[in-house]
């Protein structure tokens, strides 16, 4: 059978990066027996064996109440482990002792990896590795996982002790998860015995840098700029690749496509190429720019920063109901709203956790980036469209704060206390960082092509069918639905064919730039210059703020129903954003009008 | 040395922790962060409008707020 070694550790120990230096980049994302949420593992090959590892998530307690504690517990009564390998930051072992020693004791084959060796011996950190490792009663290994000293070593140290491990008796394992009041003054005492920490431990660079960081009066500001700064260089920097895209997608259509035309019957060449290949062209000529997107989000996320974001922006989450943590879910949620809702599962107060999920879906996620791009892009001076995409950053912040301040008191968001660790800045590797970044836009492109293979084709029979009528004209399918909404959305400047278009936007915003490469029956830049004569910059950007505002896509709603359990809040969340985008968007267009737009 | 709460140590001020009044499991995380009687406490500073505490224990720098800090009972140093 195949073994299997669990990776466990505290968060902030680089033991991701481990995994991912250890299995390349070959790992998968599974579903596990007893546990809800979803595990990083890879096959790899051990001297001459394949065995399975398992990325655990990070935790503190092993006998704690946070989720992801949960998560390791149940994982490791359900499922056999044949080894646990135990990450340790080097730098701050006296904190990570005591987990360390409560694996330890469960019984199973382990070793200890020493991670960020390196940094520690700079620190002055001195280990008596044999004085730890009888103390653990595990070998102990000294690794960088960041630039791959001593992994040699450790494999084949983890390949030596699996070999000897007999099977796992889960029972004995469950049995284990009782006592363990001792285990902390063992660590003291362990502590004192085998390792020596000088006196004052100074993280210079984190230091300083927290300095300016969390500056009180500039750090807020600082925030914003980097933030801005970060947009505009995924802005300057994806325009002119998403050009080129453009430019191959075009070329691939005339040179390749065309051609077929003269074979195929003609529903089908149209179908194939004006539906599928236009609709999908349209979105992929955006991959460069979500590419860019997640590499930023990316550098954030492993840089330490998120935490500290928490930090200054908390006493303002505060007066609004909610904590830090819920503004950084808002700056997951840029990514994709999904991950950033299941997020606030680290929440206890129910009240807090339904706050924060119902301001999370205004937050403007990365397939809302690319309607907004293009649309911004066509209608807007290349000096202009930064500055309104921006706007429209900033006002998905001020939606979601105005949500949560109208509804706190009705929520009933408690405060807990809250405890988070600021760790010490890393300057991720730039492989790190395109794993990340890799894992993310695969994740995207594979919900992207579901949804829009499906939409493309879908509005190109609506906007075709019945036979008879023009195509895209009134009388076809899209043009009955877009009749009917027209009353509705004739007030916010969204006329009957752009009216179809946020019908399928409700699916899913991916769907959206398809959606108008088939209603049109353009692609690329003609629909862009189409664009501008079908709409002024008032409507493009009315339209813009209802797509911001109204339900961002359907695994979104999926989702809030699964994380709330509640069909009534679910509903709630749809009714309120529809309606606020429905309102936002009338103020913002008729205003407009009456002061002479 | 005086008995205090964690909230009211001036910036850079060092205390050790006498006792801590929180619940579980608010102190199961602080222990497991590395609160517990006889550690070193320092607050290193504070958000703008009354926002939270930077906070180092041992190694690690952690934030929590001014009322979950005053749970935290503390001899300072002067």
């Amino acid at each position: 059978m195949l073994k299997r070694i669990a990776l466990l550790g505290m968060p902030n120990t680089g033991k991701s990066t481990f995994f991912n230096r250890l299995t390349g980049a070959s790992a998968r994302i599974g579903n596990w027996p007893g546990v809800t949420v979803d595990l990083l593992s890879a096959k790899i090959l051990l001297g001459a064996e394949m065995v399975e590892v398992v990325d655990l998530p990070g935790l503190y307690d092993l006998h704690g109440f946070a989720e992801d504690e949960q998560v390791v517990r149940r994982f490791l009564q359900n499922n056999p482990v044949d080894l646990l390998c135990l990450i340790l930051n080097a730098t701050q072992i006296d904190q990570q002792l005591p987990l360390t020693l409560q694996l330890c004791r469960l019984g199973l084959p382990a070793v200890a990896v020493l991670n960020m060796a390196d940094e520690a011996e700079r620190l002055g950190i001195r280990f008596d590795t044999e004085a730890l490792a009888a103390g653990l009663g595990c070998p102990v290994c000294h690794v960088s996982a960041k630039y791959g000293q001593g992994f040699p070593e450790t494999r084949d140290t983890l390949r030596r002790v699996l070999s000897q491990s007999p099977s796992t008796d889960l029972q004995a394992l469950r049995a284990d998860f009782a006592a363990d009041d001792a285990l902390i003054a063992e660590a003291e005492k362990l502590l004192a015995r085998s390792v020596t920490i000088p006196p004052v431990l100074e993280y210079g660079l984190t230091e300083r840098l927290d300095r300016i960081v969390l500056h009180p009066l500039f750090g807020i500001p600082l925030f914003l700029l980097a933030l801005f700064l970060l947009f505009q260089a995924v802005y300057t920097l994806g325009g002119p690749l998403q050009d080129g895209m453009t430019w191959l997608l075009t070329e691939f259509r005339d040179l390749a496509l065309a051609p077929l035309q003269a074979i195929l019957p003609g529903w089908l060449y149209g179908l194939l190429v004006e539906g599928l290949y236009d609709g999908l062209g349209t979105v992929a000529s955006f991959v460069p720019i979500i590419v860019l997107f997640f590499l930023g989000m990316a550098l954030v996320e492993d840089s330490g920063y998120l935490s500290r974001i928490a930090f200054l922006m908390d006493a303002l989450m505060a007066k609004l109901g909610l904590d830090g943590r819920g503004f950084v879910m808002l700056l997951m949620g840029f990514g994709c709203n999904v991950p950033a809702l299941m997020g606030t599962r680290v929440m206890r107060s129910r009240g807090l956790r339904l706050l924060t999920m119902l301001i999370i879906p205004f937050s403007l996620c990365s397939a809302r980036l690319q309607v907004f791009v293009f649309l911004t892009t066509a209608l807007f001076s290349p000096a202009q469209a930064p500055v309104v995409l921006f706007a429209l950053y900033v006002l998905s912040f001020l939606t979601a704060f105005a949500t949560a301040l109208l509804f706190k008191n009705r929520i009933g968001a408690a405060a807990e206390p809250l405890l988070i660790e600021l760790p010490p800045y890393r300057l991720p590797t730039l492989g790190q960082v395109a794993l990340r970044a890799w894992r993310e836009v695969y994740h995207f492109l594979s919900r992207a092509s579901r949804f829009i293979i499906a939409g493309v084709v879908m509005i190109w029979l609506l906007t075709h069918l019945p036979p008879s009528a023009a195509v895209g004209g009134p009388d076809t399918l899209a043009g009955l639905f877009g009749g009917w909404l027209e009353p509705l959305l004739r007030p916010i400047g969204i006329d009957q064919r752009m009216a179809v278009v946020l019908l399928f936007g409700f699916v899913a915003k991916e769907i959206v730039l398809g959606a108008m490469a088939v209603v049109y029956g353009l692609e690329g830049d003609a629909l862009a210059q189409l664009m501008t004569q079908q709409m002024d910059w008032v409507q493009a950007f009315s339209f813009m703020l209802f797509t911001l505002l109204y339900t961002p896509c359907l695994s979104t709603v999926a989702t809030l129903r699964g994380e709330s359990r509640s069909l009534a809040f679910t509903g709630f969340s749809i009714a309120w954003s529809l309606a606020l985008a429905w309102l936002v968007s009338l103020v913002f267009y008729q205003g407009a009008r009456l002061l002479g737009f | 040395m005086t008995m205090v709460r964690l909230s009211e140590l001036a910036m850079g001020q060092q205390g050790i922790i006498e006792d801590m009044d929180a619940e579980e499991p608010f102190r199961q995380r602080l222990q497991a962060l590395g609160f517990r009687v006889g550690k070193e406490v320092r607050p290193i500073r504070q958000a703008l409008f009354g926002g939270p505490l930077q906070v180092r224990v041992g190694s690690v720098n952690v934030m929590l707020r001014r009322n979950d800090a005053a749970l935290i009972h503390v001899w300072a140093e002067c």
